[in-house]
């Protein structure tokens, strides 16, 4: 940036000492001329301090104008009027200053008149500078290499031409005119290169038609008065720097005037396609919202109003309605122009009428059924066009356009509309995929906590005893379930145990699982018989569990002054007991219902205490539904038959290896460690 | 996956389950007898010859319709149940809260009773 102001500031100065020593030798020339002396300079100096001045001229522009990024079309035009509105004031004041003079001796002078040429020639190289500065960016706007190297080689004649008109020397007449003719033909190629046109818009078309035409007032202005001035000398000397003998000067003139006026004409002729050229951009504007509108963590609603939005104004719609049936089958009107009640009645007059493939929400056929309007009495619109919008295949919704001219719709605006239904299908795709994985996300972690609070649940250590010993085993699956075990000492002689199963899944299963703790906690310590246990805490769990939910629970009190087992089965499966005495196993069953289903005090006819002497090395095996439901790969369940059989087989073990072997054994029916269900098992072994 | 149909025959609702009842299946299942209680139906006969298994889910919604059944007099019998099937019934002690009949004729005749 420092240098780049550095460097412009450089130029300026360059050009200005180039154009003062261009003044004081031009005049020192002139008298010398006049006197009939040899002149103190050499003749060739005006003409290289010329070169210099427009050359310092052209990098002083090349840094304002051509490499300012921040300029756009018209601010371009600007600069060209402003830099001429200066030049042309600066000059038409010399005027005024000349005029106020009157027919003093002073102006008559002929080196005064020099001095007046030399400003007024300045300042128009100037202005033609700065014009040549920005007709080349306009010019070069969306260059192709080709465009380039055209320039490149017309910049570089001009070059040759300017240093060519400082040396005497005179070329032949066919070469100069082939020069000529050559920059000519470089001139008319490159003023054909108009794109920048058709990025303007109506507002911006007429400010640069006005512009323009002020800048031919300046060229006119000034080629006419330097055109005069320099005939006016040339009359009493020779040896000046004529304007006109200056082919540069000509060709950068006829170039600036040139490019001025085909863009002039360009511009004027654009005009009334103008709004064309800005539906068409509109129209990329309002694609680009489309599709920008999932990034932006808008709403599906969002999406169908921008769509309904762009749709109308891309083809001057007058109304338009937009129904979508929503991800849960609800369906949401959203119109624009129209009210619900007026959408409604031409969408029934439609079905009434059968007419197929518009509002058929089965066809994805888009038709012009305007026809049919004609029958509708009372409403203003005569042309309807309607879309599909379709997401993963499925039509979700139709887009219709309404307006009230017959016949208003072109082929043209059915292909934008169409597009903009797709992309629109596209980003409710997109949403509502984004929307699924975001629920997905959200129960996922909804079931990781679930998961932390049951196994937080479960007790961290178990009650021993010099009667028995306790080992258990809990795993839960991906779905969160609800088992529940846990032990309490009673007193010195008493310990209760409790097995549980609550139906059901994921977070209620924990509360209800963590409510069922509570009541073992504080029910066991109570001393209760196990079917007082079960009665008090069906009577507690009635209010709390929700329709259709229950739980399944058994609840042993061990009695080792009596060496007995006390217990109550509320539902759960039925307990494995070895009888090490006899040698054999098996499941007691009795009667019991689940806790929470029956809903009254009559709960205490289903369920029992039942009471069971246990003896050294006997087994009682508790397990929760997990274990004989896991299926292997044909699909059969493990089942009480093989649980008793595995038992049969470690009898002689610790309760830690009987459980070890139960697992191992039930990985290898399933053939994995994935079981589907949560699985449980709690292991006593009387001593 | 479950399948459920229904079939209506002598004023009498025939719900039949084909395939397993687990916790996501259980809620069509729930759907179903409260579309035909919703339609007026007094006697429901439920097959479960094509159950192969029900989840505690499942049997949460049988024992969630028992009280209201009761209030509105609506009988409701299950037939066809598998052994394996009827052994969840029986171990949670919801067997003898529901009416079960070997096959359909028994069901049928039972329902009509029920609901005099």
């Amino acid at each position: 940036m420092f240098k780049n102001k550095a460097l412009i500031r450089l130029a300026f100065s360059g050009s200005v000492i180039a154009w003062l020593a261009l003044v004081f030798s031009d005049i020192s020339i002139l008298l010398s001329d006049l006197k009939g002396l040899q002149a103190g300079v050499p003749l060739w100096l005006p003409r290289v301090m010329l070169d210099l001045y427009v050359v310092s001229l052209y990098y002083y522009y090349k840094f304002k104008i051509e490499r300012d990024e921040s300029l756009n079309f018209t601010d371009l035009l600007w600069k060209v009027f402003a830099t001429g509105l200066v030049a042309t004031v600066l000059s038409l004041a010399i005027r005024l200053v000349l005029f106020l003079m009157g027919n003093t001796k002073l102006p008559s002078n002929i080196l005064f008149g020099d001095v007046i040429y030399q400003i007024n020639l300045a300042l128009f190289l100037s202005f033609l500078i700065a014009t040549y500065s920005s007709w080349k960016r306009l010019i070069l706007y969306q260059k192709s290499k080709w465009l380039i190297r055209t320039w490149l080689v017309f910049e570089f004649s001009l070059l040759f031409v300017l240093l060519y008109d400082s040396v005497n020397i005179v070329l032949p007449d066919p070469i100069s005119i082939t020069i000529n003719i050559t920059l000519g033909l470089l001139a008319l190629v490159l003023s054909a290169n108009m794109k920048w046109v058709a990025y303007l818009n109506f507002k911006q078309k007429w400010t640069s038609l006005l512009l323009l035409l002020l800048t031919f007032f300046y060229l006119a202005y000034f080629f006419y008065t330097v055109t005069r001035q320099s005939a006016v000398i040339r009359e009493q000397s020779e040896t000046f720097v004529d304007f006109s003998n200056h082919i540069f000067n000509l060709s950068l003139f006829s170039f600036v005037l040139t490019y001025s006026m085909f863009s002039f004409l360009v511009i004027m002729f654009n005009l009334p396609t103008s709004s064309v050229f800005e539906q068409k951009l509109e129209e990329v504007v309002n694609f680009q919202r489309i599709s920008q509108s999932i990034q932006t963590e808008q709403n599906e609603e969002s999406v169908y109003n921008i769509l309904l939005e762009s749709s109308v104004s891309s083809v001057f719609a007058d109304a338009a309605w937009l129904e979508i049936q929503g991800a849960a089958k609800e369906r949401k009107l959203f119109t624009y122009g129209i009210d619900e009640s007026e959408a409604t009645a031409i969408r029934d007059h439609l079905t009434n009428n059968s007419v197929k493939g518009i509002l058929d929400q089965g066809s994805d056929k888009t038709k012009n059924i305007s026809k049919y309007l004609a029958t509708l009495k009372g409403y203003r619109f005569r042309s309807i066009l309607a879309f599909p919008i379709q997401v993963k295949g499925e039509t979700i919704g139709t887009l219709a356009l309404l307006k009230e001219l017959p016949e208003g719709f072109n082929k043209e605006m059915t292909r934008i509309v169409s597009a903009f239904a797709n992309q629109a299908g596209i980003s409710i795709e997109n949403f509502r995929l984004m929307e699924e994985a975001f629920q997905n996300e959200r129960y996922k972690e909804e079931l990781k906590i679930a998961k932390n609070v049951q196994k937080s649940l479960l007790p961290e250590r178990l009650e021993q005893d010099n009667d028995f010993e306790i080992s258990a085993f809990s795993e839960s699956a991906d779905e969160v379930g609800g088992d529940y075990y846990d032990t309490i000492r009673v007193n010195d002689h008493q310990v209760a145990l409790i097995i549980a199963d609550v139906s059901g899944k994921g977070t209620t299963a924990a509360f209800h699982m963590s409510q069922m703790k509570g009541i073992f906690h504080s029910l066991a310590q109570q001393e209760l018989d196990p079917k007082e246990f079960m009665v008090r805490a069906n009577q507690a769990l009635i209010y709390c569990l929700e329709r259709g939910s229950f739980i399944s629970a058994t609840y042993f009190v061990i009695n080792t002054n009596v060496k007995k087992i006390y217990y109550a089965r509320a539902g759960h499966c039925p307990v494995l007991y070895f009888n090490a005495l006899a040698n054999t196993a098996g499941y007691l069953k009795d009667k019991g219902k689940a806790l929470g289903m029956i809903k009254s005090r009559e709960y205490c006819n289903h369920v029992e205490t039942n009471e069971l002497p246990y003896a050294s090395n006997d087994i009682m095996v508790l397990y929760t539904d997990g274990i004989t439901e896991a299926k292997d790969h044909r699909g059969e369940e493990f089942g009480l038959g093989r649980l008793k059989q595995t038992l049969q087989s470690v009898t002689g073990q610790t309760p830690r290896e009987i459980q070890d072997r139960l697992i191992n054994s039930l990985y290898e029916f399933s053939g994995s460690k994935e079981i589907n269900d949560d699985y449980t098992t709690l292991i006593v072994k009387f001593r | 996956m479950v399948h459920i149909k229904r079939l209506q025959e002598e004023g009498i609702d025939c719900i039949a389950i084909i395939g397993e009842i687990d916790a996501s299946s259980s809620i069509e299942l729930d759907l179903t007898i409260a579309k035909s209680v919703g339609e007026g139906f007094r006697k429901i006969v439920v097959d479960c010859t094509a159950l192969e298994y029900i989840s505690s889910a499942g049997l949460g919604v049988f024992m969630s319709y028992i009280e209201e059944f009761k209030d509105k007099n609506i009988a409701m019998v299950l037939f066809g149940l598998k052994e394996k099937v009827i052994n969840t019934f029986t171990i949670l002690g919801l067997a003898d809260l529901l009416h079960i009949c070997e096959n359909k004729t028994e069901a049928k005749k039972l329902v009509n009773e029920l609901s005099l």
